[in-house]
């Protein structure tokens, strides 16, 4: 998975070309700073790119795709580079295309709630933005520093609050898509629904396949009244797992519901001390938002139904500074997996709420069976795991077996009826699982709703969607029989 | 194996029709037979392809046979203190899931719970060269692959036959409230527009006829809150109201004699219409009801649309053969064209029921 290749040298006619489109300070050459975008935030995946490219304005964008359609060089789209499926490596032919310049807010309508962005902007930047009307844009990935809105939108990103408030594609009501060849579509407005197909659904997820985006009309809410969290802690995983869908079966719709392992919880509370309990087998985060009396009323019966569940303890923030304390264990977890591990390898699989306990039950075996760690910090809410597999990547083999590892955890969730990948997308790391979830016709159709976006593939070839010719080899060397329908459907 | 035999005496009805060069027109319920263009083709209905495969409520999600009646699927919803959050219309008693779905209609609550798109999931289809797929599946979050589902949600069947679909589905609020206020339209705008900005549990806005409607859901408490800071009086005849307007029954709706859906930015200012004006949806959806002759082009309502940044379609009361949605920008037809061979190249699939067939391939 990590093989990498030779990176071409840039065709001297085109680059001539591009010395024209971009200023010196905008085309990246050397080895040394190209190095900076050989990889994303999945750093086994490594390729180091032929040219990288940072134009600050969407003529030098549209310039570009369309020198690049001539010359029929791949091009990658790049945010922030925080994604964690390899869906932004490089291509040793290809370009690296950065949106990161391209970083304004174009305008903020606080009357409408809407706010027109350029891709680069940072996620958390629009909420920023927005606070002084009391309003936010609600996902939020846990990488809502740095990770832009064009990411977010080639991605279909979540976040901890997406039970309640949806994914990207939930919140996005207009995006300006550059085709390959330069051709500019505008896809949804202001209005609600538009004529034609739902191609701005469409486009959200596809993970730089289908075009670049340039302009983003994001949603924007009213902030809440007031949001009040719940801790609970439990002496058993599955008992933990089954609170989850009893709050649900309830009724009520948190606005976070997040769950973590033993391990993981101490991993946190060595790392920042936020009061976590340590001799638990899981704890959940329980977040409820809305006007004073409701949320009040809510949290009295959040903590019937968690100690109803076998909650050993239920612990609710008494004020903000206690909440954030508490989020702020849940947003440390993956500096505190790298304090207790030189190497972790986040996953990313959803499965069925009422499987919850079986999967992390299967994980541990698993993870038993390769000789690793597991440890788990969660979107229970939605029933998306992600286990996070720790390593040393200095130790001979272990970086293999962490990837063989992942691998099986996602052939695990497909079982259950669950899906390969939640939020982080598919990328070049689950390319070889899209073969188990879908059969060859589906990912013919998926080729062609490519092809009609971008004949030539020249948009991130190679990611999301693998051919079958490379599913006949993958499903001939894992054993399955060639032409076999992967998954039972009757 | 009923589902088995079902979805394959569909796809064999499809490969007859294929090598036979027939075009099929998929049915359900009849209840949106006056929506879109018309089409000439052979019916394949999906009415007997009925019945809930799955539904947990725990998981927030179900998952029903195209042909399954709408109703069937409210009311076992209903059973378990559940719903359909964007509130699909019926237009009659038949109206299938098959149908919700292809149409991509919501209703009231469509400005505050989302459109029907947000809470598909999944699909199962036959697509134009009479493959059974599966695209999405039952989970909440799902980024595997291109987001199939929701583009085939709203495509009026001319991409693909849906066979099954996964919705999902939210709890029904504790308490529900309409309150109503006189006022003029501009006055009720303003009002809309306001409340939008601000955390209040509504579900529902709309003018008619000189009263302001705003439908409150959610706890006790919070309902309760909200009447006190909106104001206006309760209105004990709310879910009446909201039900007439979703199935278009007012007496506005039932007079006109052609009906238009304006869908534009919120915030775009009222203008003189010909016929009775509607607001819902925080001001983003307006209908206008022409009830005199028809005095007024298409293109007024097409230009007006394009450049208050919406669209305008002609909902009912077109006629045959003429166009009834906002024409595409050319570039963005000719993308749709390419994405109709992708899935359907023979035009099996309703020819026509978007677009008409100026181009080589009708949509």
């Amino acid at each position: 998975m990590t093989r990498t290749k030779h990176a071409q040298t840039c065709d001297p006619v085109l680059l001539s070309v591009l010395q024209k489109i971009l200023p010196d300070d905008a085309i990246v050459t050397t080895e040394e700073e190209r190095r900076v975008y050989e990889c994303d935030g999945l750093p086994m995946f490594r390729q180091l790119p032929m040219l990288v490219v940072l134009p600050d304005t969407t003529g030098q964008v549209r310039e570009i795709l369309q020198l690049c359609h001539a010359h029929k060089v791949p091009v990658v789209a790049r945010g922030a580079g925080t994604g964690l499926s390899a869906g932004a490596t490089p291509l040793a032919d290809g370009i690296v295309l950065s949106l990161a310049r391209l970083n304004a807010i174009l305008d903020l309508d606080p009357q409408a709630c809407t706010a027109r962005v350029q891709p680069g902007v940072r996620n958390l930047a629009i909420s920023e933005a927005a606070d002084p009307h009391g309003l936010y844009y609600a996902p939020d990935p846990s990488s809502q520093i740095a990770c832009t809105i064009g990411g977010n939108v080639a991605e279909n990103s979540g976040g901890v609050h997406c039970l309640k408030y949806g994914l990207t594609v939930h919140n996005i009501l207009e995006i300006h898509l550059l085709l390959m060849d330069g051709t500019l579509l505008i896809l949804g407005s202001s209005a609600l629904d538009q004529a034609g197909y739902d191609l701005m659904a469409l486009t959200i997820g596809s993970e730089g396949l289908l075009g670049v985006v340039v302009e983003v009309v994001v949603k924007l809410l009213p902030k809440p009244v007031l949001a009040k969290v719940a801790m609970a802690a439990f002496d058993d995983v599955s008992k933990a797992a089954n609170a989850v869908g009893e709050i649900i079966a309830a009724g009520l719709i948190p606005a976070g519901l997040e769950m973590m392992d033993g391990p993981s919880i101490r991993a946190v509370e060595d790392y920042v001390r936020v009061g976590y309990p340590v001799e638990a087998a899981a704890m959940l985060l329980c977040e409820m938002d809305g006007n004073q009396v409701e949320v009040e009323s809510q949290m009295v019966r959040i903590e019937d139904l968690l100690k109803g569940c076998g909650a050993t303890s239920v612990k609710i923030a008494a004020d903000e500074a206690e909440r954030a304390k508490f989020w702020l264990g849940r947003k440390s977890a993956f500096p505190a997996a790298g304090r207790i591990s030189p190497d972790y390898y986040c996953m990313d699989g959803t499965v069925p709420r009422r499987k919850l306990a079986q999967v992390l039950e299967g994980t541990a075996q698993l993870a038993e069976e390769f000789q690793l760690t597991v440890t788990n910090i969660f979107h229970a809410g939605d029933g998306n795991l992600h286990p996070l597999i720790l390593f040393d990547a200095n130790k001979p083999g272990e970086l293999k077996r962490a990837e063989d590892l992942g691998a099986q955890i996602l052939l695990l969730c497909i079982e259950v009826g669950g899906t390969i990948t939640g939020e982080h997308g598919v990328g070049l790391e689950k390319i070889q699982q899209m073969c188990v979830q879908f059969n060859t016709e589906e990912l013919e159709q998926m080729h062609r709703v490519k092809e009609a976006f971008d004949p030539l593939q020249l948009l991130n070839p190679g990611k999301a969607v693998p051919r079958p010719r490379h599913c006949a080899e993958y499903r001939l060397a894992s054993g399955m029989k060639s032409g076999e329908d992967p998954h039972a459907k009757d | 194996m009923p589902r088995t035999n079902c979805s394959q005496a569909l796809q064999e009805q499809i490969l007859q029709a294929l090598s036979e060069q027939k075009t099929l027109q998929p049915c359900g319920g009849h209840s949106k037979d006056f929506y879109g263009r018309t089409v000439n083709g052979e019916k394949l209905s999906c009415a007997g392809h009925r019945g809930i495969l799955n539904y947990e409520p725990k998981e927030l999600v179900l998952t029903a046979k195209s042909g399954t009646p709408l109703q069937e699927i409210e009311a076992i919803l209903a059973e378990r203190g559940q719903m359909l959050a964007f509130e699909p219309p019926h237009f009659g008693p038949g109206t299938t899931l098959g149908g919700v779905v292809a149409a991509g209609l919501a209703g009231p609550a469509r400005a505050y719970r989302g459109s029907v798109r947000d809470y598909v999931l999944g699909v199962r289809v036959i697509n134009g060269h009479g493959q059974i797929l599966h695209f999405g599946g039952e989970v909440i979050k799902n980024v595997a692959g291109y987001d199939i589902s929701r583009l085939l949600t709203g495509s009026l069947g001319t991409l693909a036959l849906l066979l099954e679909v996964s919705l999902k589905v939210l709890p029904l609020p504790e308490a529900e409230t309409t309150i109503s206020m006189s006022c003029d339209s501009t006055t009720a705008l303003q009002h809309m527009l306001t409340w939008s900005r601000q955390a209040l549990p509504i579900t529902a806005t709309a003018w008619y006829r000189d009263q302001l409607y705003c439908r409150l859901s959610g706890e006790r408490s919070a309902v309760h809150d909200a009447i006190s800071l909106i104001g206006g009086d309760e209105n004990t005849d709310g879910s009446i109201f909201w039900t007439a307007l979703r199935e278009q029954t007012l007496p506005a709706f039932t007079a006109s004699k052609r009906l238009w859906r304006l869908s534009v930015p919120p915030t775009t200012l009222l203008r003189e219409e010909s016929g009775e004006v509607i607001l819902e949806w925080g001001g983003a959806l307006r209908w206008c009801c022409e009830n005199r002759h028809l005095i007024i082009d298409k293109t007024d309502y097409w230009d007006y649309a394009k450049t208050v940044g919406g669209h305008a379609t002609c909902f009912r009361g077109a006629k045959p053969g003429t166009e009834v949605f906002q024409p595409l920008p050319s570039e963005l037809l000719a993308l749709h064209q390419r994405l109709k061979l992708a899935f359907d190249p023979k035009s099996l699939f309703n020819p026509g029921h978007l677009y008409g067939t100026t181009a080589a391939t009708g949509l």
